[in-house]
């Protein structure tokens, strides 16, 4: 007959340790760091060729960033820095028509990003994120006149209206070859 | 007869290692919250440019990636060094995108299928035209959200 009053004998947690290791390993190994951001952007349908061509935008509308195989950046056939490129896209876009040869308004400006094949593409992501941060800036602003707190803190209905104020436009044209400069 | 008699060999009293796990199933935690699954293995380099105004990619179920450098060194023997493009696990061809785009679009479910984003993960030291190349691609096959995978920080910071 066994004893009546065996004293539970404690569970051996010795290779707890290394069990944990094991899974953490598995884990380091499996896993990556990397999280996913990134600048979002909409491509164009392609259009039906038969289409009527859509209606001309006046030139001083259109804010035309070109950027060459160099890596040079030409802002209305201009050289610019990339550095200048933000101030001078808020310029153009907050005109509201006071300067000759930038914008009406901003419902109406249009950003054409061209490039060449051979630019960069950090280049590239350089001026797109240029380009965006003067939108998110522009519509910082506007917030802050208008409810008085940054455009990330806006409910959906006055998010939409600042982004109806301020659309972002930008166009990224059709391959071209546009060669060094 | 000194007062400070040296005591007879001391023994070290042994470190106790029962919080030892505890500790380790800390770290394990800490890596399960913030890391996420590898998709693929990467077949090519791939140093994504820094750029400030980013947004985090919501949904993972909904996005698709394209991959696209340099061959790793290791490969470069039988690939050569010019940049490619790598769907799911292996090297693929500009013309296979379409295909590529109906496959990745079956997956989910049909409600979703227009919140399918394709999030292009570039080397920065790729030409863009091969990108531009992929983006007409992704535009004959209706894959029009797309999202410019980058690393947080001020632009050109690693020159």
């Amino acid at each position: 007959m066994a004893s009546r009053r065996r004293e539970n004998p404690e569970i051996n947690a010795g290779s707890m340790a290394d069990i944990a290791f094991l899974l953490l390993i598995f884990f380091l190994v499996t896993t990556t760091m990397d999280t996913d951001t990134g600048i979002a952007r909409k491509l164009p349908p392609i259009l039906p060729e038969n289409l009527p061509p859509p209606p001309p935008i006046k030139e001083k509308n259109v804010f035309v960033v070109l950027i060459n195989s160099n890596d040079n950046l030409f802002v209305d056939d201009d050289y610019m820095d990339v550095k200048d490129l933000r101030a001078e896209a808020k310029r153009f876009l907050s005109n509201f028509g006071r300067l000759e040869n930038y914008s009406d308004n901003p419902q109406k400006a249009v950003i054409s990003l061209q490039n060449d094949r051979g630019t960069s593409y950090e280049m590239f992501i350089a001026v797109q994120n240029e380009l965006t941060a003067a939108y998110n800036e522009l519509r910082d602003e506007e917030a802050n006149k208008r409810f008085g707190k940054d455009f990330v803190d806006l409910n959906e209905r006055q998010q939409k209206e600042i982004q109806d104020f301020y659309p972002q436009k930008i166009s990224e044209a059709e391959p071209v070859n546009l060669g060094g400069g | 007869m000194s007062k400070f008699k040296k005591k007879g060999s001391r023994v070290m009293p042994a470190i106790s290692t029962a919080s030892l796990p505890d500790i380790v199933f800390i770290l394990l935690f800490f890596f399960m919250v913030t890391t996420t699954m590898r998709e693929v293995t990467l077949l090519v380099d791939n140093r994504k440019p820094f750029a400030t105004e980013v947004e985090k990619l919501q949904r993972k179920s909904l996005v698709s990636y394209i991959y696209i450098g340099a061959p790793k060194t290791f490969l470069r023997g039988q690939f050569g060094s010019e940049p490619r493009m790598q769907l799911n696990d292996s090297y693929a061809k500009l013309n296979e995108i379409g295909q590529w785009a109906i496959a990745e679009r079956e997956a989910i479910n049909e409600a979703e299928r227009a919140l399918l984003t394709v999030s292009i993960k570039a080397d920065k030291e790729v030409k863009m035209g091969l990108v531009t190349d992929i983006k007409q691609e992704l535009r004959k096959a209706q894959m029009l959200k797309i999202n410019y995978s980058t690393r947080k920080g001020e632009i050109f910071s690693d020159r």
